[in-house]
Protein backbone atom coordinates (compact mmCIF):
# COMPACT_ATOMS: atom_id res chain seq x y z
CA UNK A 1 0.00 0.00 0.00
CA UNK A 2 1.52 3.80 -1.05
CA UNK A 3 2.07 5.65 2.16
CA UNK A 4 -0.86 8.18 1.04
CA UNK A 5 -3.25 5.21 0.78
CA UNK A 6 -2.29 4.11 4.30
CA UNK A 7 -2.71 7.78 5.58
CA UNK A 8 -5.80 7.83 3.73
CA UNK A 9 -6.75 4.88 5.78
CA UNK A 10 -5.79 5.66 9.18
CA UNK A 11 -7.71 8.93 9.02
CA UNK A 12 -10.68 7.91 6.78
CA UNK A 13 -13.02 6.81 9.33
CA UNK A 14 -12.41 9.12 12.44
CA UNK A 15 -12.35 12.42 9.80
CA UNK A 16 -15.76 10.87 8.75
CA UNK A 17 -17.32 10.05 12.27
CA UNK A 18 -16.24 13.76 13.72
CA UNK A 19 -18.28 15.70 10.85
CA UNK A 20 -20.69 13.49 11.58
CA UNK A 21 -20.61 14.39 15.26
CA UNK A 22 -19.91 17.95 14.57
CA UNK A 23 -23.42 18.00 12.33
CA UNK A 24 -25.69 16.21 14.88
CA UNK A 25 -24.24 17.61 17.84
CA UNK A 26 -24.39 21.10 15.71
CA UNK A 27 -27.99 22.32 17.38
CA UNK A 28 -27.55 20.76 20.32
CA UNK A 29 -28.25 22.56 24.01
CA UNK A 30 -27.42 19.50 26.28
CA UNK A 31 -25.03 20.72 28.41
CA UNK A 32 -23.83 16.73 28.69
CA UNK A 33 -23.50 16.21 25.02
CA UNK A 34 -19.63 17.16 23.74
CA UNK A 35 -19.02 19.16 20.52
CA UNK A 36 -16.14 18.85 18.50
CA UNK A 37 -15.12 22.33 18.21
CA UNK A 38 -15.32 23.10 22.06
CA UNK A 39 -13.81 19.70 22.87
CA UNK A 40 -10.90 20.28 21.07
CA UNK A 41 -10.47 23.95 22.85
CA UNK A 42 -11.01 21.78 26.09
CA UNK A 43 -8.83 19.63 25.59
CA UNK A 44 -6.04 21.88 24.89
CA UNK A 45 -6.75 23.86 27.49
CA UNK A 46 -7.17 21.70 30.08
CA UNK A 47 -4.42 19.39 29.58
CA UNK A 48 -1.47 21.15 28.21
CA UNK A 49 0.10 22.78 30.85
CA UNK A 50 0.84 22.15 34.48
CA UNK A 51 -1.92 19.31 33.97
CA UNK A 52 0.14 17.69 31.26
CA UNK A 53 2.99 16.94 34.18
CA UNK A 54 0.88 16.90 37.33
CA UNK A 55 -1.78 14.43 35.87
CA UNK A 56 -0.46 12.51 32.84
CA UNK A 57 3.01 12.05 32.64
CA UNK A 58 2.90 10.61 36.56
CA UNK A 59 0.05 8.33 34.93
CA UNK A 60 2.04 7.50 31.95
CA UNK A 61 5.52 6.31 33.98
CA UNK A 62 3.69 4.65 36.20
CA UNK A 63 1.60 2.61 32.98
CA UNK A 64 5.46 1.98 31.63
CA UNK A 65 6.80 1.08 34.58
CA UNK A 66 3.94 -1.19 35.32
CA UNK A 67 3.67 -2.65 31.84
CA UNK A 68 7.45 -3.44 31.99
CA UNK A 69 7.32 -5.30 35.21
CA UNK A 70 4.36 -7.16 34.07
CA UNK A 71 5.85 -8.40 30.73
CA UNK A 72 9.55 -8.57 31.98
CA UNK A 73 8.22 -10.46 34.95
CA UNK A 74 5.22 -12.94 32.64
CA UNK A 75 8.62 -13.84 30.31
CA UNK A 76 10.68 -14.85 32.64
CA UNK A 77 8.31 -16.67 34.89
CA UNK A 78 6.98 -18.13 31.65
CA UNK A 79 10.28 -19.55 30.50
CA UNK A 80 10.52 -20.72 33.87
CA UNK A 81 7.22 -22.36 34.47
CA UNK A 82 6.75 -23.73 30.71
CA UNK A 83 10.17 -25.82 30.65
CA UNK A 84 9.74 -27.14 34.08
CA UNK A 85 7.13 -29.89 33.18
CA UNK A 86 6.59 -30.03 37.55
CA UNK A 87 6.65 -26.73 38.58
CA UNK A 88 4.09 -26.45 35.30
CA UNK A 89 2.00 -29.03 36.86
CA UNK A 90 2.39 -27.47 40.43
CA UNK A 91 1.72 -24.21 39.62
CA UNK A 92 -1.05 -24.25 37.07
CA UNK A 93 -4.24 -24.64 39.36
CA UNK A 94 -3.01 -21.20 40.99
CA UNK A 95 -2.31 -19.41 38.50
CA UNK A 96 -6.03 -19.79 36.91
CA UNK A 97 -6.95 -19.02 40.30
CA UNK A 98 -5.01 -15.75 40.74
CA UNK A 99 -5.95 -14.83 36.93
CA UNK A 100 -9.63 -15.20 37.84
CA UNK A 101 -9.26 -12.33 40.75
CA UNK A 102 -10.13 -9.28 39.10
CA UNK A 103 -7.33 -6.67 39.87
CA UNK A 104 -9.61 -3.91 41.14
CA UNK A 105 -10.66 -6.15 44.02
CA UNK A 106 -7.05 -6.18 45.26
CA UNK A 107 -6.23 -2.20 45.45
CA UNK A 108 -7.92 -1.40 49.09
CA UNK A 109 -5.34 -4.41 50.14
CA UNK A 110 -2.63 -3.17 48.30
CA UNK A 111 -3.23 -0.51 50.07
CA UNK A 112 -3.01 -1.84 52.99
CA UNK A 113 0.05 -4.00 52.23
CA UNK A 114 2.09 -1.55 50.46
CA UNK A 115 0.19 2.03 50.99
CA UNK A 116 -1.17 4.61 49.31
CA UNK A 117 1.86 5.22 46.89
CA UNK A 118 2.88 4.87 43.43
CA UNK A 119 4.17 1.27 44.35
CA UNK A 120 0.97 0.62 44.78
CA UNK A 121 -0.49 1.51 41.67
CA UNK A 122 2.84 -0.46 39.62
CA UNK A 123 1.07 -3.30 41.88
CA UNK A 124 -2.18 -2.74 40.29
CA UNK A 125 -1.22 -2.46 37.13
CA UNK A 126 1.69 -5.65 37.45
CA UNK A 127 -1.11 -7.63 39.40
CA UNK A 128 -3.78 -7.19 35.62
CA UNK A 129 -1.11 -6.83 33.15
CA UNK A 130 1.38 -10.26 34.15
CA UNK A 131 -1.54 -12.77 33.20
CA UNK A 132 -1.79 -12.76 29.38
CA UNK A 133 1.76 -12.91 29.19
CA UNK A 134 2.65 -15.42 31.63
CA UNK A 135 0.60 -17.63 30.10
CA UNK A 136 0.86 -17.23 26.84
CA UNK A 137 4.84 -18.01 27.38
CA UNK A 138 4.21 -20.93 29.04
CA UNK A 139 1.62 -22.13 26.49
CA UNK A 140 4.36 -21.52 23.81
CA UNK A 141 7.18 -23.07 25.80
CA UNK A 142 5.01 -26.16 25.92
CA UNK A 143 4.16 -26.40 22.11
CA UNK A 144 7.85 -25.08 20.89
CA UNK A 145 8.66 -27.66 17.53
CA UNK A 146 10.26 -31.28 18.20
CA UNK A 147 11.90 -31.65 15.34
CA UNK A 148 13.82 -27.95 16.32
CA UNK A 149 14.29 -29.09 19.84
CA UNK A 150 15.78 -32.38 18.32
CA UNK A 151 17.97 -29.95 16.12
CA UNK A 152 19.31 -27.98 18.88
CA UNK A 153 19.93 -30.98 21.40
CA UNK A 154 21.61 -32.63 18.66
CA UNK A 155 24.01 -29.77 18.23
CA UNK A 156 24.49 -29.40 21.77
CA UNK A 157 22.40 -26.56 22.65
CA UNK A 158 22.22 -26.20 25.65
CA UNK A 159 20.73 -24.22 28.81
CA UNK A 160 21.01 -20.52 28.75
CA UNK A 161 21.77 -20.77 24.69
CA UNK A 162 18.81 -22.70 23.98
CA UNK A 163 16.58 -20.11 25.78
CA UNK A 164 18.39 -17.40 23.80
CA UNK A 165 18.86 -18.75 20.16
CA UNK A 166 15.90 -21.29 20.34
CA UNK A 167 12.85 -21.32 22.86
CA UNK A 168 12.88 -17.56 23.26
CA UNK A 169 12.27 -16.41 19.64
CA UNK A 170 9.77 -19.53 19.20
CA UNK A 171 7.67 -17.76 22.02
CA UNK A 172 7.78 -14.22 20.62
CA UNK A 173 4.33 -14.47 18.36
CA UNK A 174 2.79 -16.16 21.59
CA UNK A 175 4.68 -13.39 23.66
CA UNK A 176 3.50 -10.75 21.24
CA UNK A 177 -0.27 -11.71 21.65
CA UNK A 178 -0.48 -11.52 25.19
CA UNK A 179 1.52 -8.03 25.33
CA UNK A 180 -1.43 -6.72 23.28
CA UNK A 181 -3.97 -7.72 26.04
CA UNK A 182 -1.57 -6.57 28.69
CA UNK A 183 -1.74 -3.02 27.21
CA UNK A 184 -5.03 -2.80 27.34
CA UNK A 185 -5.26 -4.47 30.42
CA UNK A 186 -2.59 -1.98 32.07
CA UNK A 187 -4.09 0.95 30.53
CA UNK A 188 -7.43 0.49 32.34
CA UNK A 189 -5.77 -0.54 35.27
CA UNK A 190 -3.82 2.67 35.57
CA UNK A 191 -7.39 5.03 35.48
CA UNK A 192 -8.93 2.05 38.28
CA UNK A 193 -5.80 2.53 40.37
CA UNK A 194 -6.06 6.22 40.48
CA UNK A 195 -9.44 6.43 41.70
CA UNK A 196 -8.73 5.35 45.52
CA UNK A 197 -7.10 7.25 47.45
CA UNK A 198 -5.47 9.34 45.05
CA UNK A 199 -4.80 12.88 43.98
CA UNK A 200 -3.33 12.91 41.15
CA UNK A 201 -3.15 10.94 37.60
CA UNK A 202 -5.78 11.01 34.66
CA UNK A 203 -8.04 8.53 36.44
CA UNK A 204 -7.94 10.07 39.57
CA UNK A 205 -8.55 14.11 37.19
CA UNK A 206 -11.69 12.29 35.44
CA UNK A 207 -12.90 11.41 38.16
CA UNK A 208 -13.02 14.85 39.60
CA UNK A 209 -14.69 16.18 36.70
CA UNK A 210 -17.30 13.98 36.79
CA UNK A 211 -17.68 14.91 40.52
CA UNK A 212 -17.82 18.79 40.09
CA UNK A 213 -19.98 18.54 36.74
CA UNK A 214 -17.32 19.92 34.55
CA UNK A 215 -18.67 17.69 31.71
CA UNK A 216 -16.78 18.99 28.71
CA UNK A 217 -12.95 18.71 31.10
CA UNK A 218 -14.66 15.12 31.63
CA UNK A 219 -15.09 14.31 27.74
CA UNK A 220 -11.42 15.69 26.95
CA UNK A 221 -9.99 13.62 29.59
CA UNK A 222 -11.66 10.22 28.20
CA UNK A 223 -9.86 11.43 24.66
CA UNK A 224 -7.02 11.41 26.29
CA UNK A 225 -7.34 7.86 27.61
CA UNK A 226 -8.56 6.92 23.95
CA UNK A 227 -5.39 8.79 22.90
CA UNK A 228 -2.61 6.95 25.05
CA UNK A 229 -4.04 3.76 23.77
CA UNK A 230 -3.98 4.49 20.27
CA UNK A 231 -0.61 5.38 21.31
CA UNK A 232 -0.10 2.09 22.57
CA UNK A 233 -1.29 0.90 19.75
CA UNK A 234 0.82 2.19 17.70
CA UNK A 235 4.13 1.19 19.65
CA UNK A 236 3.27 -1.77 19.40
CA UNK A 237 2.47 -2.64 15.99
CA UNK A 238 5.89 -0.68 15.13
CA UNK A 239 7.80 -3.22 17.61
CA UNK A 240 5.79 -5.94 16.93
CA UNK A 241 6.76 -5.87 13.20
CA UNK A 242 10.31 -5.45 13.71
CA UNK A 243 10.54 -8.14 16.30
CA UNK A 244 8.51 -10.84 13.90
CA UNK A 245 8.56 -10.04 10.64
CA UNK A 246 9.91 -13.54 9.93
CA UNK A 247 6.81 -14.48 11.49
CA UNK A 248 4.70 -12.74 8.79
CA UNK A 249 6.76 -13.72 6.33
CA UNK A 250 6.92 -17.44 7.01
CA UNK A 251 2.99 -16.76 7.47
CA UNK A 252 2.23 -15.40 4.21
CA UNK A 253 4.66 -17.65 2.25
CA UNK A 254 2.96 -20.41 3.64
CA UNK A 255 -0.59 -19.55 2.83
CA UNK A 256 0.77 -18.91 -0.40
CA UNK A 257 1.13 -22.37 -1.47
CA UNK B 1 30.03 -58.79 8.69
CA UNK B 2 33.02 -57.62 9.73
CA UNK B 3 35.14 -54.35 8.82
CA UNK B 4 37.74 -55.84 6.69
CA UNK B 5 34.80 -57.41 4.31
CA UNK B 6 33.59 -54.10 3.81
CA UNK B 7 35.34 -51.37 3.65
CA UNK B 8 36.58 -50.86 0.33
CA UNK B 9 39.56 -47.81 -0.30
CA UNK B 10 39.52 -46.69 3.44
CA UNK B 11 42.25 -48.17 6.03
CA UNK B 12 40.88 -50.63 8.17
CA UNK B 13 40.26 -49.89 11.67
CA UNK B 14 40.47 -51.76 14.60
CA UNK B 15 37.76 -49.95 15.67
CA UNK B 16 34.67 -49.16 13.84
CA UNK B 17 33.46 -45.52 13.84
CA UNK B 18 29.71 -46.47 14.62
CA UNK B 19 29.09 -49.76 15.86
CA UNK B 20 25.59 -50.91 17.16
CA UNK B 21 25.00 -54.13 19.21
CA UNK B 22 22.00 -55.65 20.00
CA UNK B 23 19.74 -52.82 20.13
CA UNK B 24 16.13 -52.87 20.63
CA UNK B 25 13.37 -50.30 21.36
CA UNK B 26 10.20 -51.23 23.24
CA UNK B 27 7.45 -48.09 23.40
CA UNK B 28 5.76 -48.21 26.21
CA UNK B 29 2.04 -46.98 25.54
CA UNK B 30 -1.10 -47.51 27.50
CA UNK B 31 -2.96 -50.38 26.61
CA UNK B 32 0.59 -52.41 26.20
CA UNK B 33 4.04 -52.16 25.05
CA UNK B 34 5.04 -52.01 21.29
CA UNK B 35 8.74 -53.51 20.18
CA UNK B 36 9.64 -50.83 17.09
CA UNK B 37 13.23 -52.16 17.04
CA UNK B 38 13.96 -56.11 17.88
CA UNK B 39 17.15 -56.72 17.66
CA UNK B 40 19.70 -54.78 15.24
CA UNK B 41 23.53 -55.06 15.01
CA UNK B 42 25.42 -53.79 12.27
CA UNK B 43 28.95 -51.34 12.03
CA UNK B 44 29.98 -48.49 9.82
CA UNK B 45 34.09 -48.26 9.31
CA UNK B 46 35.25 -44.96 9.12
CA UNK B 47 34.78 -42.93 6.22
CA UNK B 48 31.81 -45.24 4.78
CA UNK B 49 28.57 -44.26 3.43
CA UNK B 50 26.20 -46.64 4.32
CA UNK B 51 22.39 -46.37 3.27
CA UNK B 52 19.69 -47.93 5.60
CA UNK B 53 16.84 -49.11 3.82
CA UNK B 54 13.13 -50.90 4.76
CA UNK B 55 9.82 -50.52 4.19
CA UNK B 56 7.89 -47.58 5.61
CA UNK B 57 7.13 -47.94 9.84
CA UNK B 58 10.10 -50.29 10.20
CA UNK B 59 11.47 -47.92 12.63
CA UNK B 60 13.96 -46.38 10.51
CA UNK B 61 13.58 -43.05 12.46
CA UNK B 62 13.72 -44.67 15.76
CA UNK B 63 16.53 -46.64 15.45
CA UNK B 64 18.47 -42.64 14.32
CA UNK B 65 17.47 -41.39 17.51
CA UNK B 66 18.88 -43.86 19.51
CA UNK B 67 22.09 -43.60 17.32
CA UNK B 68 21.95 -39.97 17.70
CA UNK B 69 21.30 -40.04 21.27
CA UNK B 70 17.84 -37.86 20.79
CA UNK B 71 16.10 -41.31 22.42
CA UNK B 72 17.17 -43.78 24.87
CA UNK B 73 17.13 -47.63 23.68
CA UNK B 74 15.43 -50.17 25.97
CA UNK B 75 18.50 -52.65 25.66
CA UNK B 76 21.72 -52.60 23.05
CA UNK B 77 24.24 -50.39 22.56
CA UNK B 78 26.15 -47.67 20.35
CA UNK B 79 29.28 -46.83 20.47
CA UNK B 80 30.79 -44.03 18.43
CA UNK B 81 34.81 -44.43 17.82
CA UNK B 82 35.09 -46.93 20.92
CA UNK B 83 32.79 -44.78 22.96
CA UNK B 84 28.88 -45.52 24.57
CA UNK B 85 26.81 -42.97 23.38
CA UNK B 86 24.44 -41.81 25.95
CA UNK B 87 23.31 -38.57 24.92
CA UNK B 88 23.70 -36.82 21.36
CA UNK B 89 27.64 -36.51 20.85
CA UNK B 90 29.64 -33.68 19.96
CA UNK B 91 31.16 -34.99 16.80
CA UNK B 92 27.86 -35.91 15.54
CA UNK B 93 25.31 -34.49 13.30
CA UNK B 94 21.98 -35.10 12.02
CA UNK B 95 19.98 -33.80 9.24
CA UNK B 96 16.25 -34.26 9.55
CA UNK B 97 13.49 -35.45 7.20
CA UNK B 98 10.95 -32.25 7.82
CA UNK B 99 13.59 -29.17 6.59
CA UNK B 100 11.14 -26.88 7.62
CA UNK B 101 10.78 -27.64 11.18
CA UNK B 102 14.77 -28.13 11.26
CA UNK B 103 15.97 -25.10 10.78
CA UNK B 104 15.34 -21.16 12.56
CA UNK B 105 12.65 -19.20 10.75
CA UNK B 106 13.70 -16.12 12.39
CA UNK B 107 17.78 -16.44 11.73
CA UNK B 108 18.93 -16.00 7.90
CA UNK B 109 20.41 -19.09 5.95
CA UNK B 110 24.08 -17.92 7.48
CA UNK B 111 22.97 -17.69 11.15
CA UNK B 112 21.34 -20.42 11.00
CA UNK B 113 24.53 -22.25 9.76
CA UNK B 114 26.40 -20.32 11.90
CA UNK B 115 24.87 -21.42 15.26
CA UNK B 116 25.94 -24.56 16.10
CA UNK B 117 29.07 -23.12 15.73
CA UNK B 118 28.45 -19.67 17.81
CA UNK B 119 27.68 -22.48 20.32
CA UNK B 120 30.90 -24.31 20.30
CA UNK B 121 32.71 -20.98 21.01
CA UNK B 122 34.59 -21.39 17.61
CA UNK B 123 36.32 -18.21 17.40
CA UNK B 124 35.25 -15.76 14.79
CA UNK B 125 36.93 -15.98 11.84
CA UNK B 126 37.23 -19.80 12.04
CA UNK B 127 33.75 -19.20 11.73
CA UNK B 128 33.27 -17.00 9.02
CA UNK B 129 35.59 -19.29 6.82
CA UNK B 130 33.66 -22.82 7.98
CA UNK B 131 30.48 -21.17 6.82
CA UNK B 132 31.42 -19.50 3.92
CA UNK B 133 33.23 -22.94 2.79
CA UNK B 134 30.33 -25.16 3.74
CA UNK B 135 27.60 -22.42 2.19
CA UNK B 136 29.43 -22.90 -1.29
CA UNK B 137 29.78 -26.48 -0.99
CA UNK B 138 26.00 -27.21 -1.82
CA UNK B 139 25.90 -24.34 -3.76
CA UNK B 140 24.49 -21.51 -1.25
CA UNK B 141 27.02 -19.07 -1.02
CA UNK B 142 24.19 -16.52 -2.67
CA UNK B 143 21.80 -16.03 -0.47
CA UNK B 144 23.34 -16.18 2.97
CA UNK B 145 20.73 -13.00 3.57
CA UNK B 146 17.41 -14.90 2.84
CA UNK B 147 15.48 -16.55 5.53
CA UNK B 148 15.10 -20.54 5.25
CA UNK B 149 11.54 -20.03 4.04
CA UNK B 150 11.73 -17.55 1.57
CA UNK B 151 13.72 -20.81 -0.27
CA UNK B 152 12.56 -23.58 -1.90
CA UNK B 153 12.12 -27.04 0.11
CA UNK B 154 15.29 -28.33 -1.71
CA UNK B 155 17.28 -25.16 -1.12
CA UNK B 156 16.20 -25.47 2.58
CA UNK B 157 17.38 -29.04 2.76
CA UNK B 158 20.65 -27.56 1.31
CA UNK B 159 21.28 -25.07 4.31
CA UNK B 160 20.43 -27.91 6.89
CA UNK B 161 22.92 -30.09 5.38
CA UNK B 162 25.83 -26.81 5.27
CA UNK B 163 24.82 -26.27 9.00
CA UNK B 164 25.68 -30.33 9.58
CA UNK B 165 29.23 -29.24 7.43
CA UNK B 166 30.27 -26.52 8.87
CA UNK B 167 29.95 -28.36 12.20
CA UNK B 168 32.77 -30.86 11.04
CA UNK B 169 31.13 -34.03 12.43
CA UNK B 170 33.37 -37.15 12.34
CA UNK B 171 29.39 -39.57 11.41
CA UNK B 172 26.70 -37.93 9.32
CA UNK B 173 23.33 -39.24 9.91
CA UNK B 174 20.53 -38.69 7.43
CA UNK B 175 16.74 -39.31 8.47
CA UNK B 176 15.07 -39.88 4.70
CA UNK B 177 16.16 -36.36 4.04
CA UNK B 178 14.82 -36.10 0.62
CA UNK B 179 11.58 -37.60 1.10
CA UNK B 180 9.77 -34.50 1.02
CA UNK B 181 11.97 -32.78 -2.36
CA UNK B 182 10.71 -32.88 -5.60
CA UNK B 183 12.44 -35.60 -8.16
CA UNK B 184 14.71 -33.39 -9.80
CA UNK B 185 15.65 -31.78 -6.76
CA UNK B 186 16.35 -35.26 -5.47
CA UNK B 187 18.72 -36.40 -7.92
CA UNK B 188 20.76 -32.64 -7.52
CA UNK B 189 21.33 -33.58 -3.61
CA UNK B 190 22.04 -37.17 -4.12
CA UNK B 191 24.82 -35.99 -6.14
CA UNK B 192 25.81 -33.10 -3.76
CA UNK B 193 26.32 -35.99 -0.69
CA UNK B 194 28.40 -38.21 -2.97
CA UNK B 195 30.22 -34.98 -3.43
CA UNK B 196 30.64 -33.81 0.09
CA UNK B 197 31.41 -37.20 1.60
CA UNK B 198 34.19 -38.23 -1.37
CA UNK B 199 35.60 -34.25 -0.26
CA UNK B 200 35.05 -34.68 3.56
CA UNK B 201 35.86 -37.71 4.04
CA UNK B 202 33.06 -38.30 7.20
CA UNK B 203 31.20 -41.37 7.42
CA UNK B 204 27.47 -41.19 6.41
CA UNK B 205 24.39 -43.32 7.83
CA UNK B 206 22.01 -42.55 4.96
CA UNK B 207 18.16 -43.57 6.14
CA UNK B 208 15.68 -43.98 3.20
CA UNK B 209 12.62 -45.85 1.96
CA UNK B 210 13.81 -45.56 -1.98
CA UNK B 211 15.39 -48.06 -2.82
CA UNK B 212 16.91 -46.67 -6.00
CA UNK B 213 18.30 -43.78 -3.77
CA UNK B 214 19.82 -46.27 -1.32
CA UNK B 215 21.93 -48.34 -4.06
CA UNK B 216 22.72 -45.18 -6.33
CA UNK B 217 24.43 -43.27 -3.29
CA UNK B 218 25.38 -46.43 -0.73
CA UNK B 219 28.64 -48.01 -0.89
CA UNK B 220 26.85 -50.39 1.76
CA UNK B 221 23.00 -50.93 1.52
CA UNK B 222 21.42 -52.39 5.14
CA UNK B 223 18.24 -54.01 4.35
CA UNK B 224 15.86 -53.57 7.30
CA UNK B 225 12.73 -55.87 7.94
CA UNK B 226 9.61 -54.80 8.88
CA UNK B 227 8.87 -53.97 12.73
CA UNK B 228 9.87 -55.41 15.25
CA UNK B 229 13.22 -54.50 13.05
CA UNK B 230 16.43 -56.80 12.58
CA UNK B 231 18.59 -56.39 9.64
CA UNK B 232 17.71 -58.41 7.29
CA UNK B 233 20.38 -58.27 5.00
CA UNK B 234 23.85 -56.05 4.36
CA UNK B 235 24.62 -55.53 1.18
CA UNK B 236 27.53 -54.40 -1.10
CA UNK B 237 27.27 -52.43 -3.66
CA UNK B 238 29.88 -52.89 -6.13
CA UNK B 239 29.15 -49.64 -7.91
CA UNK B 240 31.95 -47.80 -9.41
CA UNK B 241 32.61 -45.06 -6.99
CA UNK B 242 32.53 -41.95 -9.50
CA UNK B 243 27.99 -42.48 -9.92
CA UNK B 244 26.10 -40.35 -12.43
CA UNK B 245 22.54 -40.34 -12.58
CA UNK B 246 22.00 -41.31 -15.54
CA UNK B 247 25.10 -43.78 -16.69
CA UNK B 248 24.92 -45.36 -13.03
CA UNK B 249 21.21 -45.91 -12.67
CA UNK B 250 21.47 -47.49 -16.44
CA UNK B 251 24.47 -49.92 -15.47
CA UNK B 252 23.38 -53.61 -15.89
CA UNK B 253 24.69 -54.41 -11.72
CA UNK B 254 22.67 -51.26 -10.74
CA UNK B 255 19.41 -52.97 -11.81
CA UNK B 256 20.46 -56.29 -10.51
CA UNK B 257 21.22 -54.95 -7.20
CA UNK B 258 18.02 -52.88 -7.24
CA UNK B 259 15.95 -55.49 -8.16
CA UNK B 260 17.51 -57.43 -5.40
CA UNK B 261 16.77 -55.14 -2.74
CA UNK B 262 13.45 -55.17 -3.95
CA UNK B 263 13.25 -58.45 -3.87
CA UNK B 264 14.09 -58.56 -0.12
CA UNK B 265 12.47 -55.17 0.52
CA UNK B 266 9.13 -57.23 -0.20
CA UNK B 267 9.95 -60.14 1.90
CA UNK B 268 10.39 -57.62 4.52
CA UNK B 269 6.76 -56.31 4.37
CA UNK B 270 5.52 -60.19 4.28
CA UNK B 271 6.13 -60.35 8.04
CA UNK B 272 8.78 -60.27 10.11
CA UNK B 273 11.54 -62.62 10.22
CA UNK B 274 13.19 -63.72 12.70
CA UNK B 275 17.82 -63.34 12.74
CA UNK B 276 17.86 -67.30 12.52
CA UNK B 277 16.08 -67.62 9.47
CA UNK B 278 17.68 -64.24 8.04
CA UNK B 279 21.21 -65.44 8.61
CA UNK B 280 20.20 -68.98 7.03
CA UNK B 281 19.04 -67.51 3.70
CA UNK B 282 21.99 -65.28 3.49
CA UNK B 283 24.33 -68.22 4.08
CA UNK B 284 22.34 -70.33 1.79
CA UNK B 285 22.88 -67.30 -1.28
CA UNK B 286 26.66 -66.62 -0.62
Amino acid sequence: MSPLKRIAYFFGLPVLLIILWWALSFGSTNFFVPKPVELAQTLWTTWIGDRFFDDVLPSLGRLAVGLFFAIALGIVLGLLIGSTRWLRNLLEPLLEFFRAIPPPVLVPLLMLLIGVNDSMKIAVIISGAIWPVLLNTVEGVRAVDAVLSDSCRSYGIRGFARIRYFVLPAVTPQIMAGVRQSLSIGLILMVISEMFASSSGLGFTIVQFQRNFAIPEMWSGIVVLGLIGLGLALIFQFVERRVLHWYHGLKEITHDS
Amino acid sequence: MTVSETTMNQPVTTVPMLSVRGLQKIYKVPGGDVEAVRDLTFDLAEGELVCLVGPSGSGKTTLLKCISGLMEQTSGTVELAGSKVTGPPKSMAVVFQEYGRSLFPWMTVRANVELPLKNQKVPKAERTALVDAALTAVGLSHVPKSYPWQLSGGMQQRVAIARAVAYRPQVLLMDEPFAAVDAQTRADLEDLIRTIWKDLGITILFVTHDIDESVYLGERVIVLSSSPTVVQEDLKIDLPAERDQLNTRALPRFMELRSHVYAEIQRAKLGPVTEQITAQRTAGRA
